[in-house]
């Protein structure tokens, strides 16, 4: 019996509706749940997203680009396959993709985590009867502290900072990270900065109706910006740079899920770092994955191996859903890796 | 304990020396003296009670998570820490847990030491039900990284990140001693009680003086070209023997035999107790513990088979006999001489230890008679004797001789330099043997801990036997970081099998493994022990059938051995 979607060189597929979820090569018609690098690529003939994430999607994929929209929970057809796209909480517009067909009903999340996030739509479960997870964070030691704690300790560090006349600059993914920490920033601390590759896509945020604090242009050499007071947002790519440099006297901060261990801190070597994730973590997982109904869970994107195992132990059909890696992949040290320099590929700065 | 953890984090969170330092001060400045005591004893390394062993607490922790059991284990091979994997797989909360639902007393103002009776010492060699309902309740009674720290303590494994010199500063700038001081009174005395810390920051002097040793000086690796040292006759050379650092202190309060990690070894040593008697009272040696029958020297191994030991049988004193090879006087006749240049130390050490050792290995295995019982001072303490050599190149050439000596190479010392403290540069230099290189095959890997958590850096490498890969050696460091992450990738996509958290790969990464010495060895199954082995540098230049043969290895340990 064929799968309603499998996996071909290209990536996902749907046969029966001829097209692909977030392919990894140009494709005719590409489905994508949200615009990080590792899910949408460019080249690709028509793309299909969710109406909020439009401008986003646009940044990334270049003024060319054919983007089609369609809106959460509105359904429609590709060849007779039922198709319905339901916001999945990672980053404005990320989306899961709802695949009906035959009686047989299959959502893909993309990326996506159950916390409260203002940038974004809140992720909504999605009935199913297979259901494709990622698994970025599904080991039991991944368990997110309060986005609100978090928020807290930001601000405390930042005017501790501000206080001692030392800029801060906290580090974190240019797309969807950047901004969600922006909206949990204290504005009457002192005033907010973006680095070029976050501006970008602040201004494609506010474009599709996020509120979010002032955020101002880095001002040409300056030192002290803000008098000290300020907090600047950046990729983490523009940590390894000069481009820190001038700001004189900086206390660094990075933004991560993966801040959770201590070994990765102190390898990483930041002095400082705040546990904020857009992945779903470990009991959220197992919740959603209850949540859905669906008596089979393909697990892709991370602890796939083990994830999968814990699931057939707890009596669900799981299997590992592979990604286009070669060999597994484990998010270990590799992949943080890869996750910080992803901003590295797309020098969307000034 | 929650000040001890918050002192821990404080301490982990920052590089800064200064830091570091102020949050000990405070600390010490703060907590009554038998939390000191108790704090400082963990900081300085002290042996620990394991009080409980790791497996059963992951046992516990799974079930009170619950979590299969393999789970925990994964999540420990991904985190690399497992005091940090437990506390954060535990449920803030532990309301799923039967039985004691205790009092959740206010822990804060619990004192240390009072804490690290009740849930560390006070658990050992107790049955395992009492021991669990302990370590429920301390979960409930702790926030999630004070577990941590507790996790450390309880299962003897809490190693902080500062030096003892850090600590004697601290300590030093609390009691307005000098940090030398509290270094020597650090090193000599066991600190368990209030009454303990108190005389050690005491400024009056105390009884613990009475067998302290000195810190032990330290030599430099020689990095530059030995010509650059100048004249010739400005120093002395001897030989760099492969045993274990220990001072011996000879005083009216008895004797004690020191290692360098500050630990009394006289239940490991007692025939050095015995030979040390007849030294005269007030004497401090600096030198090597080595293990030698009457007429060749044995390799370290056997040494180690020792020192492990708390206790040891006549067998093992018969089989593998020790002797102490000195090459300093610190104190004689009750006199501290360590300022006095090294040439005057080495003529009273001379009229203290008057025989030389002149042991080399056995060339040939035959078995040698075992004389037990002979204990005087002559055949148990020596002096290491000079090497001579007119010129550098000569003592180069000694050098060059070392490896069929047993020995890591020489020790140059300045005549005219004083006894000083830890590694100070420029009058000591180790001037070891080039080390032995083969290039050998990764065939297994692991993820490392600590700071390489989550990326595979422990490789276990082998040479080829026909067209199998016999292991040979485990090695870990001599890489960068970035050549680490390159390998890390290739392992995951070269895996052939998983055991857990061991890896199975292809053979196609060749490493150059660099090691001391090669010797015989039953354990092995290769027949052979490679000694420090490290990775010298990655061979991506060659293909995995380039590389060492165990007939090679066998034809190098019979260069050397002569066997």
């Amino acid at each position: 019996m064929s799968d309603l979607l499998e996996i071909n060189p290209n990536g996902l597929y749907c046969p029966a509706g001829n097209f692909y979820i977030d392919p990894w090569r140009q494709v005719s018609h590409a489905v994508i749940t949200h615009a990080h690098a590792d899910h949408a690529r460019p080249g690709s003939e028509r793309y299909l997203c969710a109406s909020s994430g439009k401008h986003v999607l646009r940044t990334r994929m270049g003024n060319n680009a054919t983007i089609n929209t369609v809106k959460y929970g509105e359904h429609f057809s590709i060849h007779g396959v039922d198709v319905s796209l339901h916001p999945a909480g990672h980053l404005l517009g990320s989306s899961q993709v709802r695949v009906s067909h035959r009686g047989v009903t299959w959502v893909v999340t993309g990326d996506y985590k159950l916390q409260h996030d203002s940038t974004c739509e809140r992720f909504e479960s999605v009935p199913c009867d297979v259901f494709v997870t990622e698994s970025t964070f599904g080991l039991p030691v991944y368990r997110w502290p309060e986005p609100a704690t978090v928020a807290d300790e930001i601000n405390t560090w930042w005017r501790a900072n501000a206080d001692a006349g030392c800029t801060s600059v906290l580090l974190s993914y240019a797309l969807g990270k950047a901004q969600r920490v922006a909206s949990l920033l204290d504005p009457s601390i002192g005033p907010i900065y973006g680095h070029g590759a976050v501006m970008k896509l602040v201004e494609a945020y506010r474009a599709s109706g996020v509120r979010l604090p002032p955020i101002d242009r880095i001002p040409p050499r300056s030192r002290k910006i803000g008098g000290g007071r300020g907090i600047v947002i950046a990729p983490p790519s523009a940590a390894a740079t000069n481009w820190i440099n001038r700001f004189g006297e900086t206390s660094i901060a990075m933004v991560s899920g993966w801040m959770l261990l201590r070994g990765v801190r102190r390898r990483r070597g930041f002095p400082k770092g705040f546990i904020l994730s857009d992945h779903v973590d470990y009991p959220d997982l197992m919740q959603a994955v209850k949540a859905s109904g669906a008596q089979r869970v393909l697990v892709t994107h991370g602890f796939t191996d083990i994830v999968a195992r814990l699931l057939t132990e707890r009596g669900y059909q799981a299997e590992i859903l592979p990604t286009r890696f070669i060999g597994e992949e484990r998010p270990d040290r590799s992949a943080v890796d890869k996750n910080l320099e992803d901003d590295l590929q797309h020098p969307e700065s000034e | 304990m929650q000040r001890f953890s918050d002192l821990y984090w404080k301490l982990d969170s920052t590089t800064s020396t200064n830091q570091k330092v102020a949050a000990l001060r405070n600390y010490f400045g703060s907590v009554p003296p038998q939390d000191a005591a108790c704090a400082l004893s963990v900081l300085c390394g002290a042996k620990q009670v394991r009080a409980i062993s790791t497996r059963l607490l992951r046992e516990w922790a799974a079930e009170a998570a619950e979590l299969p059991l393999w789970l925990v284990e994964e999540s420990y091979a991904h985190v690399g820490d497992l005091a940090e994997t437990l506390a954060l797989i535990l449920p803030e909360q532990l309301t799923n847990i039967s039985g004691g639902s205790g009092t959740t007393a206010d822990h804060s103002s619990l004192s240390l030491s009072h804490f690290m009776h009740e849930t560390v010492i006070d658990l050992k060699g107790k049955p395992d039900v009492y021991k669990r309902q302990k370590v429920e309740e301390t979960w409930r009674r702790l926030k999630p990284r004070e577990r941590i720290v507790w996790h450390k303590l309880v299962t003897g494994g809490c190693r902080v990140g500062v030096s003892r010199t850090l600590v004697a500063r601290a300590l030093a700038e609390l009691s307005g001693l000098e940090p030398t001081t509290l270094a020597e009174r650090m090193m000599a005395a066991t600190i368990e009680t209030a009454e303990d810390f108190q005389s050690l920051i005491s400024t009056e002097p105390t009884s613990v003086d009475g067998l302290r040793p000195y810190p032990f000086f330290l030599a430099s690796p020689m990095s530059g070209e030995v010509h650059e040292l100048g004249s010739i006759t400005e120093w002395q050379a001897e030989w760099k023997w492969d045993g274990m650092r220990a001072q011996i202190v000879r005083r009216s309060a008895g004797i004690s035999i020191w290692s360098r990690g500050e630990e009394r070894m006289n239940d490991a040593f007692p025939e050095i107790v015995d030979a040390a008697e007849s030294l005269p009272d007030g004497t401090v040696l600096d030198g090597e513990l080595l293990a030698a029958l009457p007429n060749n020297l044995l390799p370290f191994s056997m040494l180690s088979k020792r020192a492990s030991r708390k206790r040891v049988g006549k067998k093992i004193l018969a089989e593998i006999p020790a002797v102490f090879v000195a090459y300093d006087l610190l104190e004689a006749h009750g006199k501290d001489i360590r300022s006095e240049p090294l040439s005057f130390r080495r003529k009273e050490l001379l009229a203290i230890v008057p025989t030389g050792f002149e042991k080399r290995p056995a060339s040939a295995g035959g078995a040698v008679k075992l004389q037990v019982g002979n204990r005087n001072t002559n055949d148990r303490l020596f002096h290491s004797p000079l090497v001579s050599g007119g010129t550098w190149d000569e003592l180069g050439c000694a050098r060059q001789n070392a490896r069929h000596r047993g020995v890591e190479g020489l020790m140059l010392k300045r005549t005219t330099s004083s006894y000083a403290h830890g590694r100070q540069r420029g009058d000591w230099w180790k001037w070891k043997v080039e080390p032995l290189e083969i290039d050998a095959v990764l065939h297994y890997a692991q993820a490392g801990h600590g700071r390489r958590a989550g990326l595979h850096t422990d490789y276990t490498l082998g040479v080829w036997d026909g067209n199998q890969l016999v292991t040979i050696a485990k090695a870990y460091s001599g890489l960068t970081d970035e050549e680490l992450i390159e390998i890390d990738k290739i392992i995951r996509s070269t895996t052939i099998e998983r055991h857990g958290p061991v890896r199975i790969v292809k053979p196609t990464l060749v490493f150059q493994l660099a090691f001391e010495n090669v010797s015989k060895s039953t354990r092995h199954k290769s027949g052979i022990a490679v000694r420090f082995p490290r990775i010298a540098r990655w061979r991506r230049d060659k293909s995995p059938h380039e590389a060492a043969t165990l007939s090679d290895l066998k034809a190098l340990l019979e260069q050397i051995t002569g066997e």
